[in-house]
This record gives C-alpha cells, structure tokens and sequence, in this order.
C-alpha cells in the first residue's frame, strides 16, 4: 500500500501525530527519575553526573574520620530540570547513602524498596480521586542503577537478595561503575559469570524481552543484554591530551576516555538509557512495574472490603455498609514493604 | 657496646688493647640462623576478589595460592569466615624460609559482617596458646613457631574514609598482630586521589586510636637507613597492585604488569604504585623487626594478661638470694620472733585481766566497808536512843522488877538479831 503524497487531496494526514505529540511534549516536558543503588564508593556520584554531563549530586561518602558512619539507608531525591532543544526534563536523581555500608546489612534495601513502592501508592492514589489532576507528576522510579562490585567472583550474597526485590518493583540496570581496575579478559569473564548468576537466581534485568518488539528492536536490545553489565568509568574532569580536551582520567601509565569504547562502555549506557530506551523505560515503569502495583493493591482493597462487609455482617452492626472512602493505599502498601 | 652508668651497678668499661675476636659473634649467630632456617607466618584478610592471592604470589614470585577456580552459580557461598594456610620452602642464596600464608576467605563477604573479625582473632590467639603451651612442656627443644608475624589488610579504594567492617577489624586486631593496610588494585585510583584518599586512611586510624605497623629508627641506625625508613614511612599506607603476568612494553621489554587498553601498569615500577616499597619493608627491611615485634611484644602481652586472667599471681620473693643455710636460720628466726611477739601479748593481756579484777574486787571491798560502816552508825543511833529510853525508864518508875528488865532485853535482841 503505498502512501500518497503529502500534498494530493487522498493524503488524510494522520501520520502527523508524532509531530503534534512533539510539540504537546516541548510544551509540557517529562519526568524522568533515575534511583542509585550501590555501596559508598563505588562511584556513582560520578557516573550519574557524567551521564548528564552536569554536576547534578554531590558524593555523599565519609569525607572525614569525625564523621559517623551512617546506621541505616538513607534516600536523598534532588530534582533539576534540564534542557536541550527546547526539550524540558524534570530530572530527579535519588541517592541512598549509607545502602551496604555497615558490618550488618541485613535489611538495608528495606527503605529502597519501600521508596519506589511509595511512588507507586501516590500515584495509584492521585489516580483513583474522583477528581484527577490533568497531569499527575509522576515520581516514580523508572530506572535504578544497580552498582556491581568489580573483582568479585559473581554476585554477593547481597547483591543476590536486593537485585531479586528491586527487579520486581523497577527496571534495573546493573553497572560495574569503576571498571578501569579490570582487564578487557577480566571483564568479559566478569560480565559472562554476571549473566549466568542472574538467569540462574532468575533475576530479570531490564530490557525485557518482549513479543511486541519488531525485528531491529529485537537486535538492539539483544546487543543491549550482551553488554550488561555494563563496565563503565565516570569522570567529571576534562583533561587534555595533545591539545584534545578528555573527559577521563589520568594516570601515571595510560590516559582513560570515557568515551572511547574500547576503554568503556559509557557511550553505550548513555545511548541507550537516554538516546533510545528513554521513553521505553518511562512506559515500561507504567505498563508492568506500575500495572503490576496496581492491581496487587486493588485486590488487597477488594479483599479487605470483603473481610469488613462480613464481619460487618456477622457483627451484626445496625444498617451501614462500610462506606464507599477512597482507599487508604499508603497504609495498605506498607504492610507489604 | 653500651656504656653503662659506671661503678654504680658494679659494671666497669674496659679498654682492650688489641683484637681479641668476639666481635666475630654476629657472624656465628648468622651462620646458625642460616643453617636452622627461617620461618615468616603471614596473614592476608580482605573481601573476596580485592587481590589477596595475586599479591602475595607476587611478593613471593612463586604461585603459593593457586588460580580460582570457576565454581557454578548454585555453589553455596562461604558462610561466615575460613581460616586456612599454605606453607612453601622457599630459598634465595641459600637462606632458607618456611613461608606459611594464612588467608582468610569469606571475610565481609556475607550481608552481615559483625562478627567477621572473630574467627580471625581466635585463630590468631590459638596460635599464642600454642606456642605458650609449648613454652610451658618439660621438653622444649623443638618449638614450632606458627604465630602470625604480620596481617596484611586489605582495603578497597572506594577513595572515601574507611567502611565500619575496616574499622572495626583494625580496632579488634591491632593490639594482637602488627597490622599493615594496604591499598588493594591502586589502578584504580588516580595520583590525586590517592593521595587524598590516603590521608583520609590515615585520618580515621589515628582517630580510632589504632596502632598499625610502621618502622622506626633509633639512634644506632646508620643515614641511609634512616633515609630509607622515612621514605617508607611516607608511603604508608602503600597503595599496591599484583600480577603474575608478564605484559610486553612499548620498548618491546617484558615486566610484570596489567595491560589496559589506555597503557600498562608495571608492579615494579615506583611510580605507577607502591609495591617495591611493601617488599621491601615486608622482606628486606623489617621482616625481622615484625618477627622480634611479635615475639617480645604482642606475644609478651597476651601471655601476661592470659596467665593473670588464669590466676597466677606475681610472687617477687623467689628472685632474692638463694642459700638455704640462710634460709633455715632466717626462718627459725621468724618463727622465734613470732613466738615472742605472742607471748608479750598473752602477758599484756593477762595482766590486763588481772587488774580488772583486782579493781572490782577492790570496788565491792569498799562497798561493803562503806555498807558495813552504815548499818554500824544505825546500830549505834538505836542503841543509844534505847539507852535513852531506858533512863527514862528508870528514873520515871521505881526499882523495876527483873522480869521487865527483860522486854527491853528481848527488844534488843530483835534489832540485832536483824543481823
């Protein structure tokens, strides 16, 4: 079928819906939030900003020996709003100092998880008022870097028990962040042993695999899950080399470009969580971790409302039926978490 | 030779006035120490992958730990902290050592680390108990000493202030083994960082109060030494990275080293890490100093507070002279002492209980002279009152007839017969 020109009087027109959406974005812009989960150290900070190409977070690691060591997970939101061709993001960073840095960690990933499933409950609740806002502000989570400590034989015992809770509520990507401690050799046995414990533990790493993907998509994303993780260096300098400025780091043998992959995979990560995936990841947030919120709370609310019409019933309560209130979803939720 | 405090402990400097040879003494220590051997106990504690093994069959140039091996996904990880060695005989210009390596696998690999540092101190501690076990037999000849001479700790270059499971490990041992951190795969760190990153290290020991292996020169040390312990000193902690592997450089030569896409790190290079500086105060320097440290030390001050908290109790009497003539006599003596003092005492008291009695008994005397002296003045009062009467009597009646007289008589007799 082919199509008829732009201008003859068979041309209905309607293929300039991705214009019109467009410019309804331009004008009201986008969320986008990005959660770090990784021990104090391990460079986040620095990719984070290095992705942005902006100083957007501060490294919340032990500066002094004064300081204290923090007792439990912390989560730490700063939002910006970045712009690029007229292109406005709302962007929000969330940090979780102190997440893997005490000698217990048992229930560390508590507050994390219990954070982005907070997001979802305030946007199921916002959804369910009778009277919705036109455009609900959306924080949730819809990507966590996940932080891999590089030299490990795999994954740790920790990394196992978070990577299985936090697949289930958000899209995570695992990163190696400080890969420049690894041979080309290193990282490939790394990334392959990563890849076997992740099917093994049947932890699923986003992208997903999914039906609907046409044939190039279905090649990009299987070069995507080859890369994964992805073993990555940040940097926030510019360095010069030759007259060239770098952005990478220098040491005493050798000069590392952040950009040029055969030092990382910076490029690819950055490519593809915001040049291809980023509205994927967007409505992927809202299509299965959100979906899957949803319904799991509604059905907690159905079968509540039961449970109260029976004892209602059998308590022999005169008359009212348990009122039609709008649904204390936070409450509900954090008997989940 | 040291000089000593002249006449005053009865020690006299001599002057000699030609060779007489004992200054050949260290050389026939040498001789003996060289053909007994050597041995190095040593201890490595860091998480899993930070380089353990690497760096120690770097350091030593021989494979003692051998390669990883792959283990499927489904393997159990360690549970808790293992304690295993490996012993190599090992031999450079015909100096033998008995190499034993310690390593500790499993250490801060778990979720929860609280408790990571005990295996590692019992193992160390049963190690002391050994050895002063063996110290105790009738038999001691042959001694075996497996006690830890140095912990090589690891720590990761995250470039922020140590973890709580650094701190607390450090502040557990330090007191038991001469502690050498180190910092674990240097490359990863740029020269500005890791100088901040050491400064930050050194930081929060000193604030933590813990006490970590440094080499210190006194005043018999010849320049260089001192030189050369002051450079060491200013590396501390050293920031090392290992290899086994040979990479080829630019000029075609071979060393060892890691090769990255962006260049190659050479251990031995002075200026890509500290490795030359870990060697050599580990072997060339201060193997002996961390030997004699943990020896007349750390073993020292475990054994004191092991055999107090077992109850022995400091007896200084058996160090005085030793003649048991003098002894016997010294005895006897006391025991006369000892008699005499008691029967004084006895005495004392005696007497003391004789006058108490001698003074009551005097006091009732009195009392009874004064009681006695009462009823007397009475007696007499009523005797003349009687006497009284009785001239009254008289001289109002006529001669009386005998039978009254006896009335008064019997009267009398009443009063007194109150007696």
């Amino acid at each position: 079928m082919s199509a008829p020109a732009n201008d003859s009087q068979d041309y209905v027109g309607f293929d300039t819906i991705t214009q019109q959406m467009e410019r309804k974005f331009l004008k009201r812009g986008f969320n986008f939030n990005v959660i770090l989960v990784g021990e104090s150290g391990m460079g986040k900070s620095t990719l984070v900003n290095s992705i942005f190409s902006s100083h957007l977070v501060d490294s919340q690691g032990r500066r002094t020996a004064q300081e204290v060591i923090r007792k439990t997970t912390e989560i730490s939101p700063v939002t910006q709003t970045l712009e690029e061709n007229g292109v406005r993001v709302r962007l929000t960073i969330i940090d979780t100092p102190g997440f893997g840095d005490q000698c217990n960690n048992e229930g560390c990933w508590v507050p994390v998880i219990k954070y982005i499933k907070d997001q979802h409950a305030a946007y199921l609740e916002r959804e369910l008022k009778p009277q919705r806002d036109r455009v609900i502000n959306d924080t949730r989570v819809h990507a966590c870097l996940y932080f891999l400590n590089p030299g490990s034989r795999g994954l740790r015992p920790l990394d196992v028990e978070v990577l299985k809770r936090l697949t289930e509520v958000t899209n995570v990507i695992p990163v190696i962040a400080k890969s420049d401690s690894m041979t080309v050799e290193e990282r490939t046995v790394f990334k392959r042993r990563i890849k076997e414990e992740l099917v093994f533990h049947r932890i699923a790493v986003y992208p997903y695999p999914s039906e609907e993907d046409g044939e190039e998509d279905r090649l990009l994303n299987s070069s995507i899950r080859d890369l994964v993780p992805f073993a990555v260096v940040g940097s926030e300098e510019i360095i010069d080399v030759n007259g060239t400025p770098v952005r990478g780091r220098r040491h005493g043998w050798g000069v590392i470009n952040i950009f040029d992959e055969a030092h990382s995979d910076f490029v690819h990560l950055r490519n593809f969580m915001l040049r291809t995936h980023l509205s994927d990841l967007i409505e992927v947030t809202s299509q299965r971790h959100y979906e899957q919120f949803r319904t799991s709370q509604l059905r907690q609310i159905k079968e509540l409302r039961a449970q109260q019409a029976a004892a209602a019933a059998s308590g022999g309560i005169m008359g009212s039926m348990p009122q039609q209130a709008p649904p204390q979803v936070p409450a509900i939720h954090q008997s989940m978490a | 030779m040291k000089a000593n405090a002249g006449n005053a402990s009865g020690i006299q400097k001599k002057k000699m006035q030609g060779y007489v040879g004992f200054s050949n003494y260290p050389n026939q220590v040498h001789r003996r120490s060289v053909k007994r051997g050597f041995n190095f106990t040593l201890m490595v504690v860091g998480e899993s992958g930070i380089g353990k093994s690497t760096l120690i069959n770097t350091l030593f140039d021989t494979k003692i730990f051998p390669d990883r091996e792959e283990m499927p996904p489904s393997a159990e990880p360690i549970k808790g902290v293992d304690v295993t060695s490996m012993s190599a005989d090992i031999q450079e210009n015909g100096v033998k050592l008995r190499l034993t390596v310690v390593d500790t696998p499993g250490f801060g690999d778990s979720i929860n680390n609280e408790d990571a540092w005990q295996p590692i101190l019992e193992n160390i501690e049963s190690r002391f108990d050994a050895y002063l076990a063996q110290e105790n037999r009738v038999n001691r000849s042959k001694i075996v000493d497996n006690r830890i001479d140095a912990v090589i700790y690891f720590i990761k270059p995250t470039g922020h202030c140590l973890r709580a499971i650094d701190i607390e490990f450090m502040k557990r041992l330090h007191t038991k083994v001469n502690l050498i951190p180190i910092v674990a795969k240097a490359d990863t760190l740029t020269a500005r960082e890791l100088e901040l990153f050491k400064a930050k290290i050194m930081a929060d020991i000193n604030y933590h109060g813990i006490q970590i292996f440094k080499p210190v020169s006194d005043e018999f040390d010849d320049p260089e030494t001192v030189s050369d312990n002051r450079e060491i000193l200013s590396k501390i902690p050293f920031a090392v990275i290992g290899s086994e592997k040979l990479v080829e450089r630019p000029d075609g030569t071979m060393v060892r080293g890691r090769r990255y896409p962006w260049g190659i790190i050479e251990v031995e290079n002075e200026e890509h890490n500290d490795f030359i500086k870990l060697r050599q105060m580990l072997l060339r320097s201060h193997m002996e100093e961390l030997k004699d440290s943990t020896d007349m030390v750390l073993y020292e001050n475990y054994r004191t507070q092991k055999l107090l908290s077992m109850g022995h109790v400091q007896d200084n009497n058996v160090f005085r002279e030793f003649n048991p003539l003098v002894q016997v006599e010294e005895e006897r003596r006391a025991h006369e002492a000892k008699m005499q003092k008691m029967e004084a005492e006895m005495t004392a008291v005696f007497q003391q209980k004789v006058q108490e009695k001698e003074s009551k008994l005097k006091l009732s005397e009195e009392e009874l002279y004064a009681r006695h002296k009462e009823m007397k003045t009475v007696l007499e009062k009523q005797r003349s009152e009687l006497d009284e009467k009785k001239k009254r009597a008289e001289a109002s009646v006529r001669p009386i007839t005998p039978m009254e007289q006896h009335p008064t008589k019997g009267k009398k007799k009443n009063i007194f017969s109150g007696f």
